[in-house]
């Protein structure tokens, strides 16, 4: 709750902030795979913005972007009001990429000391290694990590050049929970001393849990940006789940019921008043059990804005 | 919404040269520590030459002469040769290929690294290893098999190695440009072991077969050897210009395909 709170005065608070990244009027094309289309977005300085979307839905292709890894097909791409193209314009950004292989020869404590070497004003060795949680670890190989482990060194290689601005490309995936734990407490940390990072994830929980604001981008469009309380918003009213003996049609005819559908032996059904209804159903059927109400949570309004955008816009063939 | 001030791009830190070198300095120590502790490599680019000089010029031909050359001297031009394509095909090619095809090349140039100290790095480390290989053979010759020169030939034939070691090195960054992670190594031997054969660097040139002489004036080793032979008084009648001449115009080439592939890199980028 407390989370939630923080971001939210934070988010309001960014609305004046500089903006520090920025992708105007971009199309990105692979051959004849539009990957991005004309895609606007934009990052203030102190924010912690998620791109939240499903696999292949443009993440990666707007991070590169932004890195210059690649150029834009049409379009602008800025970053601190630089090129990215130009490795000059790195010199203030960081980056976590999702990698194969790393060089696994080489010790923690070296792949720091090298990357630390292409910035200006680096951190202390010493102090990316804390940050990271790498200290009891600087001197192994690369080799002889455990997955959480050069996962953090990767993390540690985005933060070292000390930049203000950091990339973090799905961070957390094939973590344990407790790893995604301990990486969300150093993304938070990195948020609190004034850096700004702009993070992919199809983990909704992860947007949820760190965000100030969720773009959420599917088929290659941002088709929604908010707060992740705006975006949750955008999927109307609250669910109730039961086991009934009441027949859907039975249940469709009660006032209030915007949606009902079987999902296994239970029964899930989308209201707008949810206290008359569930009033309703308690009295027409005297045996039913496992009531839950709940609210509508970002997964629901993910689905909800996807599914939307898919059945508005016409579907191109690839 | 448009008008938002973007914040001034202050990034320009003046970029002072003694930083930069410190990039350059790093980058090619790290190449070098991690291409040392790579036992795949160091094992089968070190060990070869030597094994070979060991047996074919240490053991079995050791009181032979190849024209004026004594066999255990002309090996070392020879074998040199081998040992220097050797580590520059597999120190650049290999590595570059599993970088770029496994994402790490991304993560680099996602960084502020010059783009050119990785390459230079790939190549003082290809350098540095060829030297070590060359005076390995200089140090097993000299122990075993008598081998005798001035300093100023041991200088020159030792340069005009290491030096060769640039042609195969930018040979190494058009192969890891156009080959896979797993792909590169089975075909840098695929080329390297029938191009070494060719030039004469197993087999003395002089006793190859008529076609396999013709094929060997085509091929960069051939007149790699011919110079290093060339310092010990046993190279062919051609002139140091040629020589010169095809390994400059060869680099150029491969350096110009490696070019190819970096740009066709930066558009082909799938994610």
């Amino acid at each position: 709750m407390l989370a939630t709170l923080e971001q939210g005065t934070r988010a309001a608070a960014s609305r004046t902030e500089p903006i520090v990244a920025r992708i105007e009027g971009v199309n990105k094309n692979y051959g004849s795979v539009r990957a991005l289309q004309a895609v606007d977005f934009t990052v203030r300085a102190g924010e912690l913005v998620a791109l939240l979307g499903p696999n292949g839905a443009g993440k990666t292709t707007a991070i590169k972007l932004l890195l210059g890894l690649m150029p834009p097909t049409s379009g602008k791409v800025r970053v601190f009001g630089g090129d990215p193209m130009n490795p000059a314009n790195r010199v203030r950004t960081g980056a976590m990429l999702q990698v194969g292989r790393v060089p696994e020869t080489l010790r923690v404590r070296e792949h720091i000391d090298l990357f630390s070497s292409y910035y200006p004003n680096p951190m202390a060795a010493a102090d990316v290694l804390v940050a990271a949680g790498l200290e009891k670890i600087a001197g192994r190989k690369y080799a002889e990590l455990s997955g959480g482990q050069k996962q953090r060194v990767l993390f540690a290689l985005a933060i070292c050049g000390n930049p203000d601005l950091l990339f973090l490309d799905e961070p957390t995936v094939g973590l344990d929970v407790e790893a995604r734990r301990l990486l969300w407490d150093e993304i938070r940390a990195l948020v609190r001393r004034g850096k700004t990072v702009l993070l992919t994830t199809h983990y909704l929980q992860e947007a949820d849990a760190l965000a100030d604001r969720i773009a959420v981008i599917h088929e290659g469009r941002i088709i929604a940006e908010g707060t992740p309380a705006e975006i949750k918003a955008r999927s109307s009213g609250k669910r109730i789940r039961c086991i009934t003996g009441l027949s859907t049609q039975a249940i469709r005819e009660i006032p209030g019921v915007t949606e009902v559908k079987e999902d296994r032996e239970a029964i899930e059904i989308r209201a707008s008043e949810t206290e008359t209804v569930v009033r309703e159903l308690l009295a027409r059927d005297r045996s039913l059990s496992g009531l839950e109400i709940t609210t509508a949570g970002l997964e629901d309004a993910f689905l909800a804005l996807t599914q939307e955008s898919t059945s508005r816009a016409p579907q191109v063939s690839h | 919404m448009g008008t938002a001030t973007m914040v001034l791009n202050n990034s320009r830190i003046e970029s002072s040269p003694r930083r930069i070198a410190t990039i350059y300095l790093k980058e090619t120590k790290y190449e070098f520590l991690k291409n040392l502790r790579l036992r795949v490599y160091t094992a089968s680019v070190l060990s070869f030459p030597l094994m070979f000089y060991v047996l074919f010029g240490l053991v079995l031909n050791a009181k032979e002469a190849i024209g004026a050359t004594r066999v255990p001297t002309y090996l070392i031009a020879t074998h040199g040769t081998f040992g220097v394509m050797g580590a520059s095909l597999f120190g650049t090619a290999a590595g570059l290929a599993s970088d770029r095809g496994l994402g790490w090349l991304q993560v680099k140039r996602a960084s502020p690294m010059p783009p050119f100290a990785y390459f230079i790095a790939k190549i003082i480390t290809s350098m540095v290893f060829s030297a070590v290989i060359v005076l390995a053979l200089f140090g097993l010759g000299i122990a075993f098999g008598g081998v005798r020169m001035p300093v100023g030939e041991f200088a020159r034939l030792m340069g005009t190695l290491v030096a060769g070691s640039l042609p195969f090195s930018a040979m190494g960054l058009a192969l890891g440009y156009f080959a896979g992670p797993n792909s590169a190594p089975p075909t840098i031997n695929l080329i390297y072991l029938p191009m070494s054969f060719c030039s004469g660097l197993w087999v003395p040139f002089m006793f190859l077969p008529k076609v396999v002489k013709q094929i060997a004036l085509a091929l960069p080793p051939y007149h790699l050897s011919q110079l290093a032979l060339g310092v010990v008084g046993a190279g062919t009648h051609e002139s140091n210009m040629v020589h010169w001449e095809v390994l400059i115009g060869f680099t150029m080439i491969c350096l110009g395909v490696a070019r190819i592939g970096f740009q066709r890199d930066q558009e082909k980028m799938y994610g």
